[in-house]
């Protein structure tokens, strides 16, 4: 049994179709990277995922257990959480209250301040610092240690590189073998193709709403990517 | 010279009642981003409520704080959860209507079930006795009561606010309602606890003003209105700001009668346009308004 | 290169020009009722008349011009003020009065905007009831005006026979309330209208395209103003006694929000079905006292819940009627 079972994912604004039927897999321990290109339907996919968008019941699955078209607050308590796409931290909380409410929901786990302080020392000098007054990366830290305080069994991150410089960009992803080795699994949605390719255990591509290819990253010819990526 | 500060005094005190309407509008402002018309209607309603039970019961007037606050507060949970959660949303019309149409039925059946008279709450020899300053100056008991009771609900809200997961949660969810989704917090759930928590505050208001003076069923919106004003003067986003809102509308208004019978509101209001004119973000503003 | 037909830009429907023929009959109705109708049916088609006439105002702003008002009882109230200082005390004829207490309350609007701009939202809605508020008290403690029992009027129309008295306020109301009507439609089929519409779905796009928000909420708020002045003038003319407790009570807001929500806020056919459900309510509930206001209310509150595009809101999408056109369709693409 996979940790996350996707089987027929659909998603729509409104009259328009951003996910046509989205077929995905995530085993445990694996680190699984989604990518493609701008309004290829990364980003509805993981919010489909977490329950901020209308997916069928059983065309998600959890452990086994179908959790689609709950709501994210509940997806939330049961194990996926998700690191949103521009950060989105809370203005009206410190650093340390941002890392404090990813705990709301209580579930039970490896995470919490102190370990996530030693993930990423910097947040420690600046933990009474409003969650805003940080730096694009520092702020990347702080949202993807909030979503680590729900002890999450899959992390979703969206766009973890947007906006943000190439060392500070290889900075985040060089704590990813850390939330590994705490037993957490991660999908990752990526536009950096490179940086996908180099954590990532499996790939997906999507392009307009489709799964355009799946594979091994080292399986993976770069024609074939540029095929699935832009569809050319 | 002694009657200007007694009439200060009274002033500041008089705050303290307002201040503890305001608190509660400010909560619901504050978290749900909604402006409860029958806010004042509330009050209203759990001070007739006391009213209702106190002969039934026997209860005398300070243990009607006991049974009717937490009841208001669970009614509060109750009409967030079914009617006022529906109504949240981009477009500020539909709170404001709903809760104005409340406004409307919350007056009107109090009229049908009290008739329009104007009743109080009797506590006997405290609801005159004062306590002596120094030479002839004098406050009453009730209203220092009435500020303490005022203080002590801004410091508990404080702590609330700052120090508990229940009061973050409230800062994340008033922040940004989809990414406190994504923190586990049950955004409906939240909304009712914090309009819970703000008829309480208000149902306190209610029985205080109850015992301090006479009410009858539409005296709800000019509390709205006084409750709003001392939020908009102080500031919003500070609750302490409340505090001082409430207590320069108060000394406003007793300067006002002071000077003239009738224009006793009248100078709290003008005070309020005041504010508005020279400082539109309050005294002590702390968030951005959206 | 094939040559297209340039499109054409229509307006009218089928059902507008039915609509306009309709309207024409029920104006003729109205012009003539003096001569054919019962004092008592007159006085219930001019109290009719000047309800739809506020409708239309509240809903201009709040359903066009994204200002929820619940104080435009103050310019009611400003309105029939202007009897007692331009009547009584200045000997005005009240029905002349009627077109100046607009112009005194769209000036008096002008500060009181300058003052009320500064808040927004729902903020702004209860500012205006602030301000209200302290027209009510300032009246009420100007002895000169009768202060806070009121006066009475009757002397202004002293000396007018009864029938010109009656007919010239059904006209005036007529002109009030048609005449609201038909400058909302104009206004919205004209330019400003577009504008009005870009600012009520989205300022930072209309902003972006070069319309002037502050100025169209700012002429929106005066006309509003100037619309519920004249109406409160007439109002009481009909009355023949003011004091500020009735002149400028909350009731006024409570009546058009009513009306407006019920009827369809945003559309111009919206107020005219409102003001019929309000008033066929008011013919059959107003026995009960409280209850009839406890049932408003409910109402209000269902509608805006369930229902909060109003029964026009809901019919026109429904059937895609429109008696008042304001939409530009584009024929010639299809």
């Amino acid at each position: 049994m996979s940790l996350l079972e996707a089987q027929g994912v659909t998603a729509f604004y409104g009259d328009f179709q951003a996910l046509y039927g989205i077929d995905l897999t995530v085993e445990e321990g694996e680190t699984v990277a989604v990518i493609g290109s701008n309004g290829a339907g990364k980003s509805s996919f993981l919010r489909a995922l977490i329950g901020l968008q209308v997916a069928a019941r059983d065309s998600v699955r959890l452990d086994g257990q179908a959790i689609g078209g709950l709501p994210a607050h509940q997806v939330v308590g049961l194990g996926l959480a998700l690191v949103p796409e521009g950060r989105r931290l809370f203005p009206s909380l410190t650093v340390e209250e941002n890392l404090l409410i990813g705990a709301y929901a209580g579930r039970p786990g490896p995470w919490n301040l102190a370990r996530l302080y030693a993930l990423f020392p910097i947040l420690e000098e600046r933990r009474h610092s409003p969650g805003t007054a940080l730096s694009g990366g520092q702020q990347q830290m702080v949202a993807i240690g909030r979503a680590l305080m729900s002890n999450p069994r899959l992390l979703l991150c969206d766009e973890l590189s947007l906006g943000l410089a190439p060392i500070i960009i290889r900075d985040i992803y060089a704590a990813l073998p850390g939330i590994k080795a705490e037993g957490t699994s991660v999908l990752v949605v990526e536009q950096d193709v490179g940086q996908a390719m180099r954590v990532a255990d499996r790939l997906y591509c999507f392009q307009e709403g489709r799964v355009s290819l799946a594979g091994r990253p080292d399986e993976l010819t770069r024609e074939q990517i540029s095929l699935a990526y832009f569809g050319i | 010279m002694a009657e200007w500060i007694n009439t200060l005094l009274q002033g500041v005190l008089l705050g303290g009642l307002y201040s503890l309407f305001a608190t509660g509008l400010a909560l619901s402002f504050g978290v749900m981003r909604m402006i409860n018309i029958a806010h004042g209607d509330f009050a209203i309603l759990a001070a007739f409520a006391a009213i209702a039970v106190v002969e039934p019961l026997g209860l005398s007037p300070w243990m009607t704080l006991l049974v009717i606050v937490p009841l208001m507060g669970g009614f509060g949970y109750v009409l967030q959860r079914l009617v006022l959660n529906r109504t949240l949303g981009h477009d500020i019309l539909p709170p404001l209507l709903v809760t104005f149409g409340l406004s409307i039925m919350i007056q009107n059946l109090l009229l049908v079930s009290f008739s329009a008279d104007t009743r109080s709450l009797n506590v006997g020899e405290l609801g005159t006795a004062s306590v002596l300053l120094g030479g002839d100056v004098a406050v009453g008991v009730l209203p220092l009561i009435i500020m303490a009771v005022a203080v002590g609900v801004l410091v508990g809200l404080q702590w609330l606010f700052s120090a508990t997961s229940l009061g973050r949660a409230f800062r994340a969810a008033s922040d940004d309602r989809e990414a406190a989704q994504l923190m586990g917090i049950n955004n409906r759930h939240i909304y009712g606890v914090a309009m819970a928590l703000a008829m309480a505050i208000v149902a306190i208001a209610g029985i205080f003003l109850a015992i301090r003076a006479n009410i009858s069923p539409a005296d709800g919106p000019a509390r709205l209105l006084y409750a709003f004003e001392a939020v908009i003067i102080g500031g919003l986003g500070s609750l302490w700001g409340t505090l001082a809102g409430g207590v320069i509308l108060g000394v406003a208004q007793s300067i006002g009668l002071k000077a003239d019978p009738g224009w006793g509101i009248l100078a709290g209001h003008l005070a309020f346009l005041a504010v508005l004119v020279v400082r539109p973000n309050g005294l002590f503003a702390r968030t951005r308004d959206r | 290169m094939m040559n297209l037909p340039l499109p054409k830009i229509e307006r009218n429907t089928r059902a507008s020009q039915m609509g306009l023929l309709l309207a024409v009959l029920l104006l003729l109705a109205a012009v003539s009722a003096p001569w054919w109708a019962e004092r008592s049916s007159q006085r219930l088609l001019t109290e009719f008349l000047y309800t739809l006439a506020l409708a239309q105002m509240w809903n201009l702003l709040a359903g066009y011009g994204g200002l929820l008002s619940v104080g435009q009882q103050a310019y009611i109230g400003l309105g029939g003020y202007c009897l007692v200082v331009l009547g009584l005390q200045y000997g005005i004829h009240p029905f002349l009065i009627v077109p100046l207490a607009g112009l005194v309350t769209a000036l008096v609007a002008i500060p009181t905007a300058a003052v009320l701009f500064r808040l927004r939202g729902a903020y702004f809605a209860v500012g205006t009831w602030v301000v209200a508020e302290v027209f009510r008290l300032l009246v009420a403690n100007t002895a000169s005006v009768g202060g806070g029992s009121g006066t009475s009027i009757t002397k202004t129309v002293s000396g007018m026979p009864a029938w010109w008295r009656e007919s010239t306020t059904l006209w005036m109301a007529l002109a009030l309330g048609a005449g609201a009507t038909l400058a909302v439609y104009l206004l919205l089929r004209s330019r400003h209208g577009l504008a009005l519409t870009a600012v009520r779905d989205s300022e930072p796009a209309a902003e972006s395209l070069g319309i002037s928000v502050p100025r169209m909420k700012w002429f929106v708020y005066l006309v509003s103003a100037a619309g519920c002045g004249m109406v409160g003038a007439l109002i009481f003319i009909t009355k023949l006694r003011i004091a500020p407790e009735a002149a400028f009570s909350m009731d006024w807001s409570a009546t058009m929000f009513f009306v407006v929500i019920i009827g369809g806020i945003g559309t111009i056919e919206g107020p005219i079905i409102g003001t019929v459900v309000f008033f066929f309510l008011r013919e059959y509930l107003s026995d009960f006292g409280s209850w009839y206001l406890i049932v408003l209310g409910a109402v209000a509150v269902a509608f805006m819940l369930w229902m909060p595009r109003g029964i026009w809101g809901f019919v026109a999408s429904r059937f895609d009627l429109h008696f008042f056109p304001v939409q530009r369709r584009i024929r010639g693409l299809d």
